[in-house]
């Protein structure tokens, strides 16, 4: 992985620029030491790693203009930081660069029920904000697996999703307005609690945007009242091209499941091993959740064992208690973990239209005996969005390098049948270097154009989203 | 000139001596009066691609709503944000295309539930200012590759970029309908009957209130609806007496008059659309001083037909959200902003966008303002 070279003037002049920033922030906000910059190295993507040039945690919107301020006129590039969750890297440092931690904002400012919407701190935690307004039976939808650490900042530079999303949308469906604060350090207003942008929806580029086009202080988020009730379903099949069909006709009949995860052999079994959820030995398994009262959670069930049943499913489990429902989702739940305890695994996430299932999937399987690292998939299937684990090993010299090719194959193939490079964890620096594959330069340029508005200098979350050949001659500018 | 390929689109962008006034099917005269060239993109019509089981559709930006609507419902799919057509609003003829819906993210009732267009679209495909030929986003339902320009070119109304082709995700038609309407109702009283109604777990998908009553609408299946509008009339009951109307043309009827704003047709006056967060509303429209009022999306839009001539924002004051002239004449869009003015620095943004994208500044110029 190439990332620029670091700017030595900028390295040179380290004691000024963080006497600087000192100047406009509070004592405890600005680390320095280099034993402390060293917890701001790298996210989850932690393969990479690269202290920062200093870091700083303020605590209010005018804290983040007046420190952004200083960066901007000292050319100095800024990495936002939300909870440091990102999979692909989104906020990766580079040495002359200054981490910008979102973690101390994390009150809620205003909750509306009337309304429905809420209106937080950007560091807050995703499932923070659900716990917020649950116990006045309201929730934020959007639930990305890491919603325990991960931070709204984050969600909103990424535009995630979650499992629940085939029915919820994602966070630009939820996002109603954002306080973002520029490099320049000038802080805009944009949405609210209203719908709809009255001209250029500028919040739905900024979702997404991944950092790169300003610092998310504030967000106006929708909730919704909580349904009366969910319940799962398991269903086991005996290939994933009867799996794959027994989805389409689900969404076909018209039931609109909030969630249908879809879990291949290797990973079942990976889950099994581990969680001991008594999930059946089969090719491929789906967790299918409804929701509702009592009696519509049972007409849809109904409704979707009819389907089931006409692809001959080696198991059909309903849930008869919370405990059940529970076991049910274990084994899921515990996929990640499972697979950390086998091996080191690069997780992906590339999306493919649901009819290209069975094919993707044998092609996975081909390549993975080609390159000779075990794939295991987990998948929300309803949307399409999958989450091949590649296991390797990081202690086996090469072992991460080949991951990565067979990783890029995957997502090559992902877009070849019509789907794209990432779902919900977003480009950063994993699939920067792929974007190509995706968008001709005129899409991209048309891009980079977006982020020319809103950062001239080019100055925040730097090497991130662009080939860097594409962005350089914008980079040094 | 009218446009029957991608290629030859970009051709024509690229040799345009001036401003070009971007036309699909004509039935949306709203914005600045351009002066321009027709580019009439009609002719970039067809349904390319639809997988009922991916809850997806692509089709070329000229393809008649109608067409794409019928592909749908032989399937039993439609698209969940309820397209309006405001051909009867309008006093326009011309058939709605999906460019021109997706130029303008009309959204109709059910965008309180379902989102709006611009949650709806997937993926587009469009000729920028230069004549570069762009895509962003695609044809599956969770995209987070690159800049979102998907969202940005939803409601940009060809001033960023003329479209070509756009994906859709669809939903899949209920099999049920009912709709609860209270009646006598003042502002205030009907919108904490529609507040009550989206607060609870009833999955309401059309709230609205107007000259026909206030409605509250349900969908799904048949028993599910039964019960959720058992229990809605009961949580509602403390409002006045509440009737369910479950006759499907009746209530079908019912929407399509709050989609297309029917109680404003062929009434003479301008005609305003309001963002607002509904709490808000009442309020507004005390201030407005309106002549007729609907309100949709929970109170959070509200129509108000006003005399012609005067702006509405002068009598609202200061407040969040947006006011939108929709209708009125020529000289009365030249003369008031029919777009809600941005506070300077977004008004910035927008104009940097606008300069980056078309920087000739030939397409549809000043329509938005």
């Amino acid at each position: 992985m190439d990332m620029p070279r670091p700017d030595e003037t900028i390295l040179a002049r380290r004691s000024a620029i963080v006497a600087r920033l000192r100047a406009v922030l509070p004592a405890d906000a600005v680390i320095d030491d280099p034993a402390e910059t060293l917890a701001y190295e790298c996210d989850a993507l932690s393969a990479y790693r690269c202290p920062p040039l200093a870091a700083i945690l303020p605590r209010t919107t005018a804290e983040v203009a007046a420190a952004l301020a200083v960066c901007h006129s000292e050319g100095v590039p800024v990495v936002p930081r939300g909870s440091g969750t990102s999979l692909a890297g989104g906020a990766l440092p580079t040495a002359d660069s200054v981490i910008l931690g979102i973690a101390r904002m994390n009150r809620v400012l205003e909750v509306d029920y009337d309304n429905r919407f809420i209106r937080v701190e950007a560091g807050r935690t995703n499932l923070s904000v659900t716990g917020a307004v649950e116990a006045d039976g309201f929730f934020y939808a959007p639930d990305p697996s890491s919603q325990l650490a991960c931070a709204i900042a984050g969600n909103i530079a990424m535009n995630s999703g979650g499992a629940h999303c085939l029915k919820y949308g994602v966070t630009t469906n939820n996002l109603l307005g954002v306080t973002l604060v520029t490099m320049a350090g000038e802080v805009l207003e944009i949405g609210g609690a209203h719908m709809d942008a009255g001209g250029l929806d500028l919040l739905g580029v900024v979702c997404g945007s991944e950092g790169q086009l300003g610092v998310v202080t504030e967000a106006t988020l929708r909730i919704l009242p909580k349904p009366e009730g969910a319940r799962p379903v398991l269903i086991g099949f005996d290939s994933n091209e009867v799996a794959g069909a027994c989805v389409a006709d689900i969404i076909k009949a018209g039931v609109l499941p909030v969630a249908i995860e879809f879990m291949d052999r290797p990973c079942i079994r990976a889950c099994e091993d581990f969680a001991h959820a008594g999930y059946p030995d089969c090719e491929a398994l789906l967790i299918v959740e409804v929701e509702g009262s009592e009696a519509e959670i049972d007409e849809q069930l109904g409704l979707i064992r009819q389907i089931a049943m006409r692809h001959d499913p080696v198991e059909f489990r309903e849930s008869g208690s919370e405990e059940e429902a529970k076991k049910i989702w274990l084994g899921r739940k515990s996929a990640f973990g499972a697979m950390g305890q086998i091996n080191d695994y690069m997780c992906l996430d590339g999306t493919i239209p649901v009819s290209a299932l069975p094919l993707v999937l044998r092609r996975i399987g081909e390549m993975s005996a080609e390159f000779g690292l075990g794939v295991a998939n987990v998948f929300h299937a309803g949307d399409g969005n999958m989450h091949p684990l590649i296991l390797y090993d990081a202690n086996t010299p090469g072992d991460l390098e080949r991951c990565e090719a067979l990783g890029a194959e995957i997502l090559k193939l992902c877009v070849e049948v019509g789907g794209c490079l990432t779902g919900e964890h977003g480009v950063g620096i994993e699939k920067r270097d792929l974007m190509a594959v995706q968008y001709t330069s005129a899409d991209m340029e048309a891009q980079m154009r977006v982020k020319d508005v809103f950062d001239p200098a080019w100055l925040l979350n730097p090497a991130k989203v662009f080939p860097l050949a594409l962005s350089a001659g914008r980079r040094a500018g | 000139m009218r446009i029957f390929s991608e290629g030859d689109l970009a051709e024509a962008v690229r040799g345009a001596a001036g401003p070009l006034r971007i036309r699909g099917g004509g039935t949306r005269d709203v914005g600045r009066p351009v002066t321009g060239a027709v580019l009439d993109v009609s002719g970039l019509s067809g349904i390319g691609l639809y997988e009922p089981g991916a809850l997806t559709i692509v089709a070329g930006a000229g393809t008649p709503l109608v067409e794409v609507e019928a592909a749908l419902a032989a399937e039993g799919q439609r698209l969940a944000f309820e397209p309006a057509d405001w051909r009867g609003l309008l006093g326009r003829g011309g058939e709605p295309t999906l460019g021109g819906m997706v130029a303008a993210n009309v959204s109709g009732p059910r965008r309180v539930q379902a989102g709006a267009c611009r949650d709806a679209l997937l993926g587009v495909r469009f000729v920028d200012g230069t004549g570069a030929v762009v895509k962003s986003g695609g044809r599956v339902m969770k995209n987070v590759t690159g800049y979102d320009l998907v969202k940005l070119m939803a409601g940009s109304w060809g001033t960023l970029g003329v479209l070509t082709e756009v994906a859709l995700k669809v939903l899949p038609a209920p099999e049920s309908v009912a709709v609860l309407v209270l009646e006598g109702l003042d502002d205030g009283a009907a919108l904490a009957a529609i507040t009550a109604a989206l607060g609870s777990p009833y999955d309401v998908t059309g709230a609205a209130h107007g000259a026909s009553g206030t409605l509250i609408r349900i969908e799904g299946f048949a028993q599910s609806v039964t019960y959720r509008g058992e229990r809605l009339a009961a949580l509602l009951s403390r409002f006045g007496a509440v009737r369910i109307e479950a006759d499907a043309p009746v209530c079908r009827d019912l929407w399509r008059g709050v989609r297309e704003v029917a109680a404003f047709q062929a009434v003479p006056g301008d005609v305003w659309r309001l963002s607002v967060r509904p709490s808000e509303a009442p309020g507004l429209v005390a201030r407005a001083g309106a002549r007729a009022v609907l309100y949709d999306w929970g109170g959070g839009l509200v129509w108000l037909l006003m005399p012609e001539g005067e702006d509405l924002r002068a009598r609202l004051g200061l407040f969040s959200g947006h006011a939108t002239l929709v209708r009125a004449s020529a000289e009365t869009r030249a003369r008031i902003a029919p777009f809600h003015p941005e506070p300077a620095p977004l008004a910035a943004i927008s104009a940097g966008l606008r300069a980056r994208f078309d920087p000739r500044g030939i397409l549809n110029p000043g329509l938005m303002g």
